[in-house]
């Protein structure tokens, strides 16, 4: 990964960031319920992201993501409490992320490869199969608690872990994206059969968008399976991927800040709206098809927010003003 | 023998309530190219406003079901005016977005009005008969009759009328049926009527057969009856009959042979199968695409 100056100044900026909300959380000013929240934010911007380089960018629609995150979620739970090598804490949840991932990824490869054959619609409606099938096969797993769902798992997240591999992925996810991988992967959803024709091997590049994608969700699922602390089949459910679905859309499919800026604004709103008991999912329900109606293009279209952007509009202002 | 054919009678009920609702996907998908995952939840609200009919309103069984069905036709259009004709010419992915929000709010606008709770469906007097070793009760074959009755209807709708006839037209090609002379709108609002009445209808045979109903009983029927409409070929209105009746008798074979916590995993194996093998469904053809 070849790294400019400008993008290790972002990056070294948008750790000490984290490294400064944590502080405020271990300093008690940030009490666990804030904690709490911007812990699934971060987590919400994995699984966004991830989902953006599977629909976004390549164009291909999966509606399967909360099955990958379940993979992720259940084998990393399965290293840190059925396996629970004696290593100190931190390693530990460290490796059991990267097994569940690894997990993920592989049964991402596994489903990519013969469904990514289909397109549309016909992808959108199998990767929902597969990612209930997934659902079922841990609701009749007996090793980890079947339907009644795995219980005491070790509160290994918080803000900082999760905080940090969100950073990662976006970073990951950003310098793909301008490889030639990358590239290739654009030219898939732009046009599948230009692509062909131009000898990009289309299938291999979907596979490898998935896999990748599949993977940041089954780390996602860990961090979630560990700060939730239990895991049950029916957390992971149909409308679990439409909310992660509903992030890329909000936010610009394609579009990575975007995608960023709505899992940090959705995950708000559905917290600020608790207040309203009750009518909370009717408001947040309705406020979605208002969204869409009005911006159907999603919030940032497929442009990138950045510094560059901020310093044009600037300079378009003075400009104006002139 | 008698337990097969108990199987297939069980599944065959089962499978004409999807037929059912399938036929409202497939009718929408056919016309607008969209998978309208509002539709589960307007069988719920068949079910529900079918359960009012009967308790609150006193009405005998086939009147609640007609006003049922008309309830939900009216909601099934101004679903249609309101969320998705102004998204006609967006991204796909952003009617589908709004059907999926759709969705969420009659769910939840269903519990905050009347609760989660499940309420008990008034049922009528069962009745058994014996045939040939299986038992078939009055309720399966209320579902089966009404259920083939409503297609019949369908059928003569779809060929026979003038409307019908713009049905297939708008379905085949928008904006050529346009240019003939046919009211587009009108026609996919008639669509979404239509395609609603029936999920309705299925909603109220299965509260009947069942005797509960709730405001989270649409989700997962609807997805199989979505994976019905798949299976026959989407947009294919005979598929999507034969794709809940196959999904049915799987179904509740899968159940009869012990292994019921699979069922729901079944229809969507079978989805998947499908696919790869052949796409387009049991009835669909291949199109190719061109450059």
């Amino acid at each position: 990964m070849a790294m400019n100056k400008k993008k290790l100044l972002t990056v070294a900026a948008a750790m000490a960031f984290g490294v400064a909300i944590q502080s405020l959380i271990w300093l008690g000013v940030l009490n666990a319920y804030y904690a709490q929240v911007l812990t699934t934010m971060s987590m919400f911007i994995i699984l966004a992201t991830s989902l953006n380089l599977i629909n976004g960018i390549t164009g291909q629609f999966s509606l399967g993501h909360a099955g990958f995150a379940a993979v992720g979620g259940y084998f990393s739970a399965i290293i840190t409490t059925r396996i629970a090598p004696p290593l100190p804490g931190p390693i530990v949840f460290l490796v059991s992320l990267l097994v569940g991932g690894l997990v993920a990824a592989l049964a991402g490869f596994l489903i990519g490869l013969p469904t990514l054959r289909l397109r549309g619609d016909y992808l959108a409606i199998a990767t929902l199969g597969f990612g209930e099938i997934i659902r079922v096969l841990f609701v009749n797993w007996k090793f980890v608690g079947a339907a009644a769902g795995m219980w005491g798992i070790p509160g290994y997240t918080n803000f900082l872990w999760a905080y940090a591999i969100a950073v990662l992925t976006v970073l990951f996810i950003v310098n793909f994206m301008n490889s030639s991988h990358g590239r290739a992967c654009v030219s898939i959803r732009e046009d599948e059969i230009a692509a062909e024709t131009m000898g990009i091997n289309t299938t291999r590049y979907k596979v490898m968008a998935f896999t990748f994608g599949a993977f940041f969700a089954g780390v996602a699922g860990g961090i979630f399976a560990h700060l939730i602390r239990l895991l049950h089949p029916q957390s992971f459910t149909f409308m679990f991927s439409v909310e992660i679905l509903l992030m890329v859309v909000l936010g610009g499919l394609g579009s990575i800040t975007g995608s960023v800026a709505a899992a940090v604004l959705l995950t708000f709103l559905s917290e600020a709206l608790r207040q309203f008991a009750e009518l909370r999912m009717v408001i947040y329900s309705l406020m979605l098809i208002g969204i869409m109606l009005f911006r159907p293009q999603g919030l940032f279209g497929t442009k990138e927010l950045s510094v560059d952007m901020l310093a044009g509009m600037k300079s378009k202002f003075k400009f104006s003003k002139n | 023998m008698a337990e097969f054919l108990q199987q297939l009678i069980n599944g065959i009920s089962l499978g004409s309530v999807y037929a059912l609702i399938a036929l409202g996907y497939t009718m929408v998908y056919g016309i607008i190219r969209l998978i309208n995952f509002a539709h589960g939840e307007v069988y719920m609200l068949g079910a529900i406003f079918g359960y009012y009919a009967i308790t609150t309103l006193k009405l005998p069984f086939f009147a609640a079901l007609a006003l049922a069905m008309v309830l939900c036709a009216g909601l099934g259009v101004i679903m249609e005016r309101i969320a998705y004709k102004p998204l006609r010419n967006a991204p796909r992915v952003a009617a589908l977005m709004t059907a999926v929000g759709l969705s969420l709010f009659f769910q939840n606008f269903t519990i905050y009005s009347i609760g989660a709770s499940p309420k008990a469906f008034p049922k009528m007097q069962q009745i058994n008969w014996s045939f040939m070793g299986a038992t078939v009760s009055n309720g399966q074959v209320l579902i089966l009759f009404t259920a083939i009755a409503l297609m019949i209807i369908l059928h003569f709708i779809v060929q026979k009328t003038k409307m019908g006839k713009a049905m297939r037209a708008v379905s085949f090609d928008q904006d050529a049926a346009k240019l003939m002379g046919i009211n587009v709108d009108n026609t996919i609002s008639f669509t979404f009527a239509i395609g609603s009445a029936l999920a309705a209808a299925g909603g109220v045979l299965v509260g009947q057969y069942y005797g509960v109903v709730q405001p989270l009983m649409g989700t997962l029927p609807g997805l199989k009856a979505f994976v019905a409409a798949v299976l026959g070929g989407i947009g294919i209105i005979p598929g999507a009959m034969i794709g809940g009746l196959i999904l049915g008798v799987a179904e509740s074979t899968i159940s009869a042979i012990g292994y019921s916590t699979f069922r729901d995993a079944v229809a969507f194996a079978i989805l998947i199968g499908i696919l790869i093998l052949k796409p387009a469904g049991i009835l669909g053809k291949n199109v190719r695409e061109k450059v």
